[in-house]
């Protein structure tokens, strides 16, 4: 009796024993050993939305700088990024090439909403993690059905529908005249503004105008919105058409309340080109700390970017909007990185990216938490009013929960 | 009716900004019977050679003329490197040259210069005309600053030899070689002119639209478009032809079809016209009788 | 050795042509899908380059705006197969038809412009018609902004003459097959009496009316045929990235088939395959070699082509040949 106990305690440890490690042993998919993660991109260095390759450019030069300082887990951090020009086709043929030929583990931040309409059922069916989209379309949202795409951007939707509540709270007479960009991106945020407003939205708004990308300006879209008798103002633009909207609706001697999008908000890349004096009053919504705020000259985590981008990106301005959010993505991707230790399966990547409990992103506003769960992708729970005092951008009321 | 009035002042100042860009265009036909795609490029790059000096100190006027006498410097060495070997190949290699020097600046522009947009000065006062707020005093200044080289690009063709034989040298170039003109380099002072007529254009918008490698590429289509409805071989024709652009645009936009469709609308009425008068308004009609 | 008209040698290559479809049938086995992808991208491009020759090399006419092609017959199959569902291979036809019919409408009126004026109105429809495709009340058919997924299709067998088939790879014969097709087209349409009667409306336009050829009709056609094939080419690169949408379409892509045109040499049928290859493969060389400016690059050798070679690949390879052939007597 006791020869047998004896005998199948120790099976038991030594199975204990030979289990642990198991557990602890290190998982990898395609794209992911004991010496490198590698991670894909797409993003458009050239045509129409050049502008936005700041980011790609940013977040190279930080996975280059935390490599020299000994990477992730021990891990060097291969980043692929390649061009698409904006182009949906040349997306796809790019993101095959990652997935397919230079087997990535995962697609970070790639931008653009057709560009990531493009690709979105190819990830899925692959079943590569395709992560952080830098866009704010809703529709990446969606766990249940594409429960390998996860966005990043706080929802273009919610935050028209953010705007359409303050006016109904502060000025329900208002009369709303909107200018927006004719693709997906402005139309989302119409869309959610308009819902927003609900039943009196075709009585408020009194007055609407789309441009083109390609359009050289939007000045008779001002014209007539100002002869609309307006008095509210939802700017949704890209950031060299709201300096020229910002700007021409001062040059008409039009003074509404005025809405700008989140996304052309940066001080550097719009307002000041724009004019800061005839920026005064701007409202918006911010979640990422702004390079010219200075609030921030004394955050550690500022000071690190400014000192990255003076070292690694030199022709990259610390006050363009655009580096700011690349920097504050690429944390996020490392703090995924790091939650899911040395099981670097894809699943397992997914798995860490829908447990975010709370994360305070540092270059995130402080407060701006970071939270997701497998049946909610949504990243940023809550928005934040801010208001352009002619040097920074100031909040104003509570953060407000969005959906 | 005060809006109505204000979409067609707009119109014009747009207007403006087409014409400016269309007498390069012109400019460069009228010295090579070439339509220069890069025009729009060339005239970006200029802009920035601006902003560099300004930005490094210099006073606006200074750089304003540094930056033409540059740009003229450019568009001769363009003609005489890149564009002379394939000056008797066939239109479409030329076409696909000028694609490729378009291709080239846009690229080189945004590598030093980077994509985030850039605020460029204008020589003219913040405050609005007069008090109206109609126009700009930038815009309604940079009218003038096109119509005055309409002027001096209509007397240089019309009542200066060197125009006259400039004008030759683009219809029939062996005849004139029998006359003693030298073709060749009236190619690359057409091309040096146009370069310079550009960067001034380019100066002029881009106090208006921003500073971006990108910030031709729309207006050179409606800068070609007024140039062919007022009639290429005329620079008070292409001058015109932006005007009645702007103001086409404009109030298409804003009273007729709505914004969502204008750009169509727009470029279908100008085929329109090129099909009731294939010359333009101003060109003149060659006729050639078999 | 040349599939142009204007060359003294008619004789077709048997033997470069077999073996070139040999080689073609069996690379999908050899390479990546990815790869495969590519290859059938390339061959979606040559079929459109064809159809560019058609109209410019052999009509003489002008077109920056062969895009509006390539989106109307992209948009034919995506409404047909999401909408309808219609099977990816009958849309083709479809498109052809649609595409033939809206080049010849546009053919008819473009055809009192020339040069200069006809390269606008082509240029004006490629910037005109991606803003239609977002017209809001177009968008219960075209997706509007958001455009259409495609569901890419299926092989039909698991395996042929034992050799796995999958996605990619049955879509590369499919498009081997319709690229085939479209060359044959191609090849008797310009051999015969439309190729000549178009030389001779490009060349001699007065002549040409005089000896009784209807040139506008004839210049009509040309847009008519070339629209069809730039359109098969839209349906096919339409079913090969399974999505569509107003962004795919720019004025860029105009450009580059127009460049492509060109570089490949502008009235030959390899030239098209040739065009073809530069167009998707040399953007991403130039990555390769700089990431800072790649299209910098780009250009360059856009401009080098023009200069070392002005009568394209497809002519410098002609000449090359030339120069190794034996002297006949």
């Amino acid at each position: 009796m006791k020869k047998r106990q004896f005998t199948l305690t120790a099976l038991c440890i030594s199975l204990i024993g030979f289990a642990i490690p198991a557990a602890a042993e290190k998982k990898y998919d395609p794209g992911a050993s004991d010496t490198e993660i590698k991670i894909g991109q797409t993003m458009p260095y050239s045509g129409p939305a050049s502008a936005y390759g700041v980011i790609g450019k940013v977040q190279a030069a930080y996975f280059k700088q935390l490599n020299e300082q000994g990477g992730v887990n021990g891990r060097k951090i291969n980043f692929i990024s390649l061009d698409d020009g904006y182009s949906p086709p040349k997306t796809v043929e790019m993101i095959r090439r990652l997935v397919e030929q230079d087997e990535v583990l995962l697609t970070l931040g790639t931008l653009g909403t057709p560009s990531n309409t493009a690709i979105h059922k190819y990830m899925n069916t692959k079943k590569v993690p395709h992560m952080f989209l830098a866009t704010g379309a809703s529709k990446w949202n969606d766990p249940k059905n594409n429960p390998w795409t996860i966005g990043f951007n706080p929802n273009y939707h919610s935050e028209g529908k953010l705007y359409a509540q303050h006016i109904l709270a502060t000025k329900p007479n208002a009369k709303i005249a909107v200018l927006f960009q004719n693709d997906d991106y402005g139309k989302d945020y119409f869309n959610g503004f308009k819902e927003g407003l609900g039943a009196k939205a075709a009585s408020m708004i009194v007055s609407q105008a789309s441009y083109e990308v390609t359009d050289p300006t939007i000045d008779s879209q001002i014209v007539s919105l100002k002869g609309s008798g307006a008095d509210t103002f939802f700017n949704i633009t890209t950031p060299k058409f709201a300096a020229q909207a910002i700007r021409k609706v001062s040059e008409v001697g039009w003074k509404p309340t005025h809405y700008l999008n989140q996304v052309s908000a940066s001080v550097g890349s719009v307002l000041k080109p724009a004019g800061l004096d005839v920026s005064v009053g701007l409202i918006s919504m911010q979640y990422i700390k702004e390079g010219a705020d200075s609030r921030w000259d004394n955050d550690p985590t500022m000071k690190d970017f400014k000192a990255l981008i003076k070292k690694y990106a030199p022709e990259v301005s610390p006050d363009d909007g655009n580096a700011t959010y690349g920097y504050a993505v690429a944390q996020m991707m490392v703090q995924v990185l790091k939650q899911a230790g040395d099981n670097l399966t894809r699943e397992n990547v997914m798995k860490q990216a829908a447990s975010i409990k709370d994360f305070q992103v540092p270059m995130a506003l402080p407060g701006v938490l970071a939270s997701t769960s497998p049946t909610d992708f949504a990243l940023f729970q809550t928005m934040q009013l801010v208001k352009f005092d002619g040097k920074n951008w100031i909040e104003f009321g509570k953060p407000v929960a969005v959906n | 009716m005060e809006t109505f009035i204000h979409q067609i002042v707009a119109g014009i100042a747009t207007g403006g900004v087409y014409a400016s860009l269309a007498l390069a265009l012109v400019m460069i036909y009228q010295s090579t019977h070439h339509i220069n795609f890069a025009q729009g490029e060339i005239a970006m790059f200029a802009t920035y050679m601006a902003w560099t000096l300004i930005n490094a100190g210099v006073s606006y006027w200074l750089a304003f003329v540094c930056t033409i006498l540059l740009s003229f410097s450019l568009g001769v060495l363009i003609q005489r490197i890149i564009i002379r070997p394939v000056e008797n190949a066939p239109v479409l290699n030329i076409v696909v040259v000028f694609i490729g020097l378009l291709v080239i600046l846009n690229s080189i522009a945004g590598w030093i210069f980077t994509y985030t947009i850039k605020a460029f000065p204008s020589p003219f006062p913040k405050e609005p005309p007069f008090g109206l707020y109609f126009i700009s005093s930038h815009e309604l200044g940079s009218i003038g600053v096109t119509m005055v080289l309409l002027l001096l690009l209509y007397s240089f063709f019309k009542f200066t030899p060197l125009g006259l034989a400039m004008r030759a040298a683009a219809q029939n170039p062996d005849s004139s070689r029998l006359v003693g003109i030298r073709v060749g380099w009236m190619l690359a002072l057409g091309w040096g002119l146009a370069a310079a007529i550009g960067s001034v254009a380019g100066m002029m918008i881009a106090p208006v639209v921003f500073l971006e490698p990108n910030m031709m590429s729309g207006i050179l289509l409606y800068a070609f478009a007024a140039a062919l409805v007022g009639g290429i071989d005329s620079p008070g024709g292409a001058v015109l032809g932006g005007f009645i652009v702007g103001i086409l645009e404009n109030i298409l936009g804003a009273y007729v079809i709505g914004t969502e469709l204008k750009l169509s609308v727009a470029l279908v009425l100008i085929i329109v016209v090129l099909t009731i008068k294939p010359a333009g308004l101003f060109g003149k009609v060659i006729v050639s009788r078999v | 050795m040349s599939f142009n008209l204007l060359s003294s040698e008619n004789s077709i290559p048997w033997i470069r042509i077999v073996l070139g479809l040999i080689l073609a049938c069996i690379l999908p086995f050899f390479i990546s899908n990815y790869s495969v992808f590519q290859a059938s991208m390339v061959l979606s491009y040559a079929i459109a380059l064809v159809g560019m020759n058609i109209l410019i090399g052999y009509s003489g006419q002008i077109s920056l705006g062969h895009g509006a092609f390539m989106a109307i017959g992209a948009y034919t199959s995506a409404i047909l197969m999401d909408k309808m569902n219609i099977p990816y291979w009958m849309t083709i036809p479809v498109a052809a038809f649609i595409c033939f019919v809206v080049g010849f409408l546009f053919g008819l009126p473009a055809l009192r412009l020339e040069g200069h004026y006809l390269a606008l109105a082509t240029f004006a429809l490629a910037v005109a018609l991606p803003q239609l495709l977002k017209f809001k009340h177009l968008e219960f058919l075209t997706g509007g902004v958001q455009g259409i997924v495609i569901m890419k299709p299926d092989p039909p067998w698991e395996t042929l003459f034992g050799l796995r088939l999958n996605s990619d790879r049955w879509l590369y014969f499919f498009t081997l097959a319709i690229t085939l097709v479209m060359f044959i087209v191609g090849w008797n349409l310009m051999r015969g009496r439309v190729g000549r009667a178009l030389i001779a409306i490009r060349d001699q336009p007065i002549a040409a009316a005089s000896m009784g050829i209807n040139t506008p009709m004839y210049k009509s056609l040309a847009f008519g045929v070339s629209a069809m094939f730039t359109g098969v080419a839209g349906a096919l690169s339409a079913i090969l990235v399974a999505f569509v949408a107003p962004d795919s379409f720019t004025v860029f892509l105009s450009i580059t088939l127009l460049v492509g045109m060109v570089i490949g040499g502008v009235t030959s049928l390899p030239g098209a395959l040739y065009g073809a290859l530069f167009i998707q493969f040399i953007p991403n060389i130039a990555d390769q070699i700089s990431k800072a400016a790649p299209w910098a690059i780009y250009g360059s050798m856009l401009i080098l082509f023009m200069y070392t070679m002005p009568t394209g690949i497809a002519g410098a390879l002609r000449l090359l040949g030339e120069k190794f052939r034996p002297t006949r007597s």
